[in-house]
């Protein structure tokens, strides 16, 4: 009896070999492994990324040497001041926040229709087709689509041959234009978590809301318009930045005058890179200012 | 039941019919346009000819912009996949002072626009490596495309790791293999459809990426948005640019086709 026991144990014993020194140390440190793990990502993160964005920052503060043109180390808050100053930046500015707004408004205003009429009036085939549909121009390249809306609304284009058929003409190349064509790329964003919140919906609600006599408009208002303040929050976090951010849109079918902030980085970039690096603070800025106030409704934390 | 009236429902229908006809009518055009003979996109189209797919088929402009992106795209997507899982694995199997703040960290690239992050690494190539001498050319490419594309493979190795249960991997040092072998035949198998599909995440949003690139393009390298930018730029040619796009719409079929196999593939597992 004793023996088999112990011919066992020894059979395991050479089965299972214990010298696994590597392996071992590393289960006994927590700290090690964890050290292991985090090492590459954050030498990369922090010593690539960190460190530029913070090289840009300490750009912002040096000056350009009037006579030569190249830059200067220094300290100068002239850079930051023209900002504020300059008629032409401060509109540059406000205009892409009025955009970046209106595109987070648009997209809102028919994301809302289209998922209650997802998720509750239309049959669970059409559902699916719906739903594929919306993904869909996601993975069409951002470029195919502005190309798309270019000549959509060109001279001689779709829209102005269609529109001309009724006596009227389509906006054209502007401002319009350019919240039409970053709602048609950032659309989306809003429509999947809308339609995701209105699907997770308890049914319990709208049958209590009907039994309670709301109508059809009613319910919407009162019961799913509340209940859909998060996902509405979560998707203009996604069409108000990306919006911000853009300025090939404008570039392509803004025509005069509908410069952006990237445009003004991307233009002083090798001109003056100090102020190029001033102007990359405001949508930083704004973005993180829009995140504070989204976070402080405790949005984000509930999707 | 939400209880709406016939007219109702017809407004939210005609509504939806609004956004998809918004959403389709733009790609149909470009596909339409790159059968037009002429050299600027119109409508409706006089006349029909296949003049600027072959223009395209031996363009070696489009080849190279072709190899530039998949080259860029496949380091950038290696880089995203071993830094993005290495990040998932720490942030998903230990609690530790600053995790918000790594969180953070892998997500910034993505969160702030392109254009900062294009004009910061530019800055930095041109004002710190260049002095020094070093030349980093291409690779300053892959290097800016695969800081963006780690967060594509950490979230979704990130879900799946929080999802899985860590005993089957104590189980398995249990029962004797050691990290590497419990990696290799317990754990990775758990992840792969997630890590895949972070990859091909990863490697769809390099091949798109048009802000960054143009700041940290070396000179005289087009990847193929790049190409499709400067050939935007020339009015002569917009009918070529439609070639392409329309080349590129039907791929995008391909990444969807394989997500959803995926997404399969996890359900089935």
């Amino acid at each position: 009896m004793t023996t088999t026991a112990q011919n066992r144990a020894e059979r395991t014993a050479t089965a299972v070999p214990l010298h696994r020194p590597i392996s071992t140390a590393l289960h006994k440190r927590p700290r090690v492994r964890l050290g292991a793990l985090l090492a590459l990502p954050l030498t990369w993160l922090v010593g690539l990324y960190i460190f530029s964005l913070a090289l840009l920052l300490i750009t912002a503060f040096w000056l350009v040497d009037p006579f030569t043109s190249l830059v200067r180390p220094g300290f100068t808050l002239d850079n930051f001041a023209l900002l504020f100053s300059n008629p032409a930046y401060i509109s540059t500015s406000l205009r892409t926040l009025g955009i970046a707004l209106a595109v987070t408004a648009l997209s809102a205003a028919f994301a809302i229709p289209l998922g209650i009429f997802m998720a509750k009036i239309a049959s669970p085939w059409m559902r699916a087709v719906l739903a594929v549909a919306i993904t869909l121009p996601l993975w069409a390249g951002y470029l195919v689509k502005i190309v798309a809306m270019r000549i959509t609304f060109t001279e001689e284009g779709f829209f102005n041959t269609v529109a001309g058929a009724f006596g009227l003409s389509g906006p054209g190349f502007g401002i319009p234009t350019v919240i039409i064509t970053l709602t048609y790329l950032w659309f989306p964003y809003m429509a999947l978590p809308v339609y995701t919140a209105i699907r997770q919906i308890p049914v319990n609600l709208f049958d209590a809301s009907a039994d309670l006599g709301a109508s059809g408009w009613t319910t919407i208002r009162t019961v799913v318009m509340p209940l859909l303040t998060p996902a509405l929050i979560a998707g203009s976090v996604f069409t108000f930045s990306l919006s911000l951010g853009d300025y090939l849109a404008a570039r392509f079918v803004g025509g005069a005058n509908s410069q952006m902030i990237g445009s003004i980085i991307a233009s002083n970039i090798n001109l003056n890179p100090p102020v190029a690096a001033a102007f990359s603070v405001v949508p930083i800025a704004f973005v993180v200012i829009y995140l504070l106030v989204t976070r402080r409704t405790g949005a984000l934390e509930r999707m | 039941m939400l209880r709406l009236g016939r007219s109702s429902k017809i407004v939210l229908g005609v509504i939806v019919g609004i956004v998809l006809v918004f959403m389709y009518v733009p790609l149909a055009l470009v596909v339409l346009n790159a059968f037009n003979s002429s050299r600027i996109a119109s409508f409706p189209v006089t006349e029909f000819s296949l003049r600027w797919w072959e223009v395209a088929a031996v363009s070696e402009p489009i080849r190279a912009a072709v190899l530039n992106s998949v080259i860029v795209g496949l380091g950038a997507t290696v880089i995203a996949l071993i830094l993005g899982t290495l990040s998932a694995f720490a942030l998903s199997r230990f609690r530790f002072y600053g995790k918000q703040t790594v969180n953070l960290l892998i997500v910034l690239p993505i969160a702030l626009p392109g254009v900062v992050t294009g004009v910061a690494f530019s800055n930095t190539f041109n004002s710190i490596l260049e002095p020094a001498g070093i030349q980093i050319g291409y690779f300053g490419m892959i290097v800016a495309h695969a800081t963006f594309c780690i967060v594509m493979v950490f979230n979704n190795v990130f879900a799946r790791l929080r999802r899985m249960n860590p005993n089957l991997q104590e189980a398995s040092m249990d029962l004797g293999a050691g990290i590497g072998q419990t990696f290799r035949l317990v754990t990775f198998p758990q992840f792969r459809t997630a890590f895949a599909a972070g990859g091909l995440l990863a490697f769809a949003l390099s091949f798109d990426e048009v802000v960054v690139t143009i700041f940290t393009a070396p000179p005289g390298v087009d990847t193929l948005p790049l190409w499709i930018l400067n050939t935007m730029a020339r009015p002569n040619e917009g009918n070529l640019v439609n070639v392409v796009a329309t080349v590129l719409i039907l791929l995008s079929l391909i990444p969807v086709y394989i997500s959803q196999r995926l997404s399969r593939a996890e359900e089935d597992e």
